[in-house]
């Protein structure tokens, strides 16, 4: 409907030829932000509805409970997945867990998770690349959250966190102090909604204008050069320029979508945006009040190891 | 009454402090207004998501930005 839609804009409103480049990077901008904004929107009021009954006190004292026979790790990076919080929540967020009787490997499993796999990052990315990418995509970050957080918790990691942590007292609220009935929540969930979808939406606008610039008059293939697959450097280099990238970078999926469609391979493509979402500097900073440099050191080390040999996974898999 | 808004600068806390004056101000309550950006302090009051509305040293609202109106039911009136 939405593509019939851009087509009839284009072609009968504008007199424009979807097959000539400026009608086709115009009837892709059309299509792609109608069909993006649709996602953001119903995948922003979901997840806000989902958070609304199931806030980070509950996930807390879900994952507190320890009854998830060896798959605390898991458990806690589909949280991670399922709630977002913005990285300006991690400190409090980090201490709560921690003092709420959580391991240190769990409370990683979230913290790298819930940035990688974002309800935004989701939309944007499903409405690029398909539902099989992005199902993909969910599944790696939920992996890499997971086994990182497992491989964390086995070294002796609570020594490299700030011993003030420790002093804060532990509290043991699970959350269920909300009593609001639905209807009584839809006004909040819905102005969550909205205050992400605009935060996120001028950058996705703009990328998805880049893209479609890209989808008209870049020639298929152009970029096979410089990122190609039997470039071994490839991978850690795209995880190189996508760490200190932040913030809506939601917007570069569009993006990244035109780079693949004209030649750089998917799985480099995807370590490059995981880099963007997952890691960046001002969570660092964040992160670094809580953790000795140490540990903020391994943490980034190691979730942009993990994303480069995931890089190198479905490069060898998926082309 | 005491009221204090908790988050470390970001957009939502900003809206939250605004709110929770024109709240006030249409309920005609006083209060002092201090903002805790502290990260230990926020965790200490047991918030774990930014921001957050604690009215006499307790946490009414975390993890969202309420409505004027849903501010004026937790000042009592």
């Amino acid at each position: 409907v939405i593509h019939d839609f851009a087509t009839w804009l284009v072609r009968d409103v504008l007199g424009l030829s979807i097959e000539a480049r400026w009608g086709a990077a115009l009837h892709f901008f059309v299509y792609d932000t109608l069909k993006i904004m649709f996602l953001l929107a119903a995948m922003t009021l979901a997840m806000g509805a989902l958070n609304s009954y199931m806030p980070v006190e509950r996930v807390r004292a879900v994952l507190a409970s320890r009854r998830w026979f060896g798959l605390d790790h898991f458990v806690a990076a589909l949280f991670g997945a399922l709630t977002p919080f913005c990285s300006c929540s991690s400190i409090p967020l980090f201490i709560g867990f921690v003092r709420g009787g959580i391991p240190l490997g769990v409370t990683f499993s979230f913290l790298i998770t819930s940035p990688l796999v974002n309800e935004a990052a989701v939309a944007v990315f499903a409405g690029t690349f398909g539902w099989k990418v992005t199902g993909i995509y969910t599944g790696a970050g939920i992996a890499v959250g997971t086994l990182l957080g497992f491989v964390l918790g086995r070294f002796r990691l609570e020594r490299l966190v700030e011993p003030w942590v420790f002093e804060v007292p532990a509290i043991a609220s699970d959350g269920s102090g909300d009593r609001r009935s639905f209807r009584q929540r839809v006004p909040s969930i819905v102005g969550e909604a909205w205050a992400t979808a605009r935060k996120v939406a001028p950058y996705v606008v703009v990328g998805i204008a880049v893209g479609a610039a890209m989808h008209g008059f870049v020639p298929t293939g152009a970029f096979e050069g410089a990122l190609e697959r039997d470039n071994p450097l490839a991978v850690p280099m795209a995880v190189a320029v996508g760490v200190p990238l932040y913030a809506n970078a939601t917007g570069v999926i569009p993006i990244v979508e035109q780079l693949v469609a004209k030649g750089i391979p998917i799985g480099t493509a995807l370590a490059f945006m995981m880099a963007v979402v997952g890691l960046s500097i001002p969570e660092g900073v964040l992160l670094r009040r809580v953790l000795r440099p140490r540990l903020v050191a391994i943490y980034f080390g190691s979730v942009a190891l993990a994303i480069v040999a995931l890089g190198y996974v479905f490069n060898a898999l998926l082309t | 009454m005491k009221i204090q808004v908790l988050g470390p600068g970001c957009i939502n806390c900003t809206t939250l402090e605004t709110r929770t004056r024109a709240a006030l101000k249409a309920a005609a309550v006083e209060a002092t207004i201090e903002k805790v950006s502290d990260y230990a302090e926020i965790a200490r009051l047991g918030v774990m998501k930014t921001p957050g509305l604690v009215i006499d040293g307790r946490v009414v609202v975390s993890g969202r930005v309420p409505s004027v109106d849903e501010i004026r039911g937790f000042l009592g009136r």
